[in-house]
């Protein structure tokens, strides 16, 4: 029987009931499934590294290739012409160009979010799908950073952004927004590729002393290998990048405490970085961009929108390597939880927009957002609204939950609403401002939609390359959440499995 | 001729190793450590090691960073080409604190990084320990302690004898 702990000045009747009373036993669902030990888990990570390359693999690569020499093509048309190729024209400055940044910039934050604030937040879940989310958020910031490094026009003096020293003797302008945006993106980027390298050390050194291993046994037959040939590669590349990382309990220690203070620095981090971008609007005087609500309400979307896309990848992925143990439905339906909550705050912002529109009795203020609604940008609102607030809400049965493909097409379905979300939000404030005789409406050019469709096949490329060459998942990481990996046993009086 | 490295022992599960750990601690071995893939929750105290140095190299960063950004936002716009922007002041510490946050961040973790590289003696991309093929399987589940002959209590027999107590199996010497 389980034992309680009891108040000593307790009644002695209601001591002897309280001791009657067991407590239930709650069942956690495993994050290994299926009782794997640590040499599985160590082989089944590796070995989509070292093994042939998948015919899937060459086939997506080809298509993700031919897809991003459409942001190619698109990038050397508008240098070799003018910005006048893309489809802005007064009143309308920002088009799909700011849309498409904070499209991809939202993308990275549940990269950063899984890996940081999960992390402080102690949620085992997290580790089977941070490495890929992290990865997912700097080929994001990637793609993200095409956007306004092109925008500015003349993309060769994009370096004036920077505070370097130009023949003109001109500093940057510290007090605009966008120049904050230029440190909080390159910091953010900077960031998550740091914490990505270091979760990464200890899985390089597994993937340097395995390739040492099959190196010092030989298996590889007489005359010139192939094997052997990417194995001398392995060891010296991995082990280069590696450290040298021994996997000693002293390394582990510094380790995880760099770990956790890299976690607890992101997550200020990525928060920042959403409400800067927000800031983008937010300072400004226009109608429908002015409002405090931008920062928590931009936060809250970029996570939702970053779920969505860590569902599109990691789902079919998991059918691909058969990782079911270890991408568990335990994992999709935390997944789906967080799209719910964050789809209902967005969902709730954009209705205490309208309520502050009409409660601020500004009637500027309340043109903006019935304009928004129902003008002529309406069919975009419609998209946004459907995607982003009816969808998630699905996300309250479990049966939806259970349905992977289901919940995949969803994910794309969050995608594409928090596309139109941004597209509503720039395009709508500024088609129609102060002055009706300056109203106009914005089209997309053929240069701005093969720009924006090529880095699909771009984050893709990027993508397809991390999963050839790097560790899926970090396997210290998923071995620590394992029950073996408890000192004082799986069902150990002091502690029990872990969380 | 060969010069001794020193002596590992495998356990085969992780609470034999942790229990195993705290003994060789309590023997009074200085120069030893334990090898696994995986950090185990709390063996620095089993190890009987001290709190680790990382947060002093962050905190370092981010000193730095605060400062680099109030300096670069005030030399900049205040001091070697005063801008006159809508009519606001030169140099304030409310506009640029995005500026100063962001770098304070950037350079903690550049510290935090940098702190664990140092803290662990990395990069040492040659060690002795590599070239035993039983260390090499702690990449996969073997769980390994070394104690190292510059130790001064190692001796290559009663250490053995020690290992072996404290439930060591496959105990080898590594040479240098």
């Amino acid at each position: 029987m389980a034992t309680t702990s009891q108040d000593p000045s307790l009644d002695p009747a209601q001591a002897a009931l309280l001791a009657r009373v067991e407590p239930a036993v709650l069942e956690e669902q495993a994050l290994v499934t299926n009782n794997r030990d640590f040499n599985w888990v160590t082989n089944k990570i590796c070995r989509i590294v070292e093994t042939e390359t998948p015919l899937w693999w060459w086939v997506c690569m080809a298509v993700a290739l031919a897809t991003a020499a459409f942001t190619g093509i698109g990038l050397l048309w508008l240098v070799s012409t003018g910005v006048g190729v893309w489809g802005l024209a007064n009143p309308i400055n920002w088009g799909w160009a700011i849309v498409n940044f904070v499209f991809w910039i939202g993308i990275g934050h549940a990269g950063t979010l899984i890996s940081a604030v999960l992390c402080l937040l102690k949620q085992g879940w997290r580790t089977s799908i941070n490495r890929a989310a992290e990865a997912m958020t700097i080929f994001a910031v990637v793609c993200a950073g095409i956007f306004p490094l092109f925008h500015v026009g003349r993309v060769w003096f994009a370096w004036w952004l920077f505070p370097i020293p130009n023949a003109n003797g001109i500093w940057p302008q510290f007090r605009s927004p966008l120049e904050w945006d230029v440190f909080a993106v390159s910091t953010y980027g900077t960031v998550s590729v740091l914490f990505w390298y270091m979760g990464m050390i200890p899985d390089l050194g597994v993937l340097r002393d395995r390739a040492v291993q099959r190196l010092k046994a030989g298996l590889y037959g007489k005359g010139f290998s192939m094997q052997q040939a990417m194995d001398v590669f392995r060891k010296y590349l991995y082990g280069i990048f590696a450290m040298g990382w021994r996997n000693a309990g002293n390394h582990w220690r510094n380790y995880e405490m760099a770990y956790l203070i890299l976690a607890g620095l992101s997550t200020p981090l990525v928060l920042s970085v959403h409400t800067i971008v927000s800031f983008d609007f937010a300072l400004s005087v226009l109608p429908g961009w002015h409002t405090t609500i931008f920062p928590p309400y931009f936060v809250a979307g970029a996570i939702f929108s970053g779920f969505g896309m860590v569902l599109t990848l990691m789902l079919p992925l998991r059918a691909l390597y058969g990782l079911h143990d270890l991408i568990t439905q335990r994992h999709i339906d935390n997944m789906c939880k967080i799209c719910l909550g964050t789809g209902s705050i967005v969902g709730y912002a954009y209705i205490m927009e309208f309520f502050i529109a009409w409660y601020g009795a500004n009637p500027y203020e309340s043109y903006a957002f019935i304009n928004r609604a129902f003008g002529q940008y309406w069919w975009a609102y419609l998209m946004m609204f459907s995607c982003n607030v009816f969808t998630p809400q699905l996300f309250w049965f479990k049966k939806v939950r259970e349905n992977a493909a289901l919940v995949w097409v969803m994910s794309i379905f969050i995608n594409v609403g928090m596309w139109f979300e941004r597209f509503v939000i720039t395009v709508t404030s500024l088609a129609n401002d102060f002055l009706p005789s300056s109203w106009g409406y914005y089209s997309p050019t053929i240069v701005d939609i093969m720009t924006f469709f090529g880095t699909f096949g771009l984050f893709s490329v990027l993508f397809l390359l991390f999963l050839k060459f790097l560790p899926l998942m970090p396997i210290a990481e998923v071995k620590f959440v394992m029950p073996a990996a408890d000192p004082h046993g799986a069902h150990g009086d002091d502690k029990g499995g872990k969380h | 001729m060969a010069k001794t490295y020193g002596m590992v022992a495998s356990f085969p599960d992780t609470p034999a190793f942790f229990h195993a750990a705290e003994k060789v601690r309590d023997a009074g071995f200085k120069k030893w450590d334990t090898y696994s893939s995986f950090p185990v929750h709390g063996m620095p105290e089993a190890q009987g090691q001290a709190r680790s140095k990382v947060p002093i190299f962050t905190f370092c960063g981010g000193i730095t960073g605060f400062t680099l950004g109030t300096l670069l936002v005030w030399f900049m716009n205040s001091y070697d080409y005063p801008l006159i922007v809508g009519a606001q002041p030169f140099f304030s510490p409310v506009f640029p604190f995005p500026i100063m946050y962001e770098l304070t961040i950037l350079l903690s973790a550049f510290g935090t990084l940098g702190g664990m590289f140092l803290t662990n003696l990395l990069p040492q991309h040659y060690n002795p320990l590599f070239n035993n093929d039983r260390f090499l399987e702690v990449s996969g589940d073997r769980l390994v302690i070394a104690i190292e002959a510059r130790d001064l209590k190692y001796d290559a027999d009663s250490t053995r004898a020690f290992l072996e107590q404290i439930g060591g199996t496959d105990i080898e010497e590594v040479q240098v």
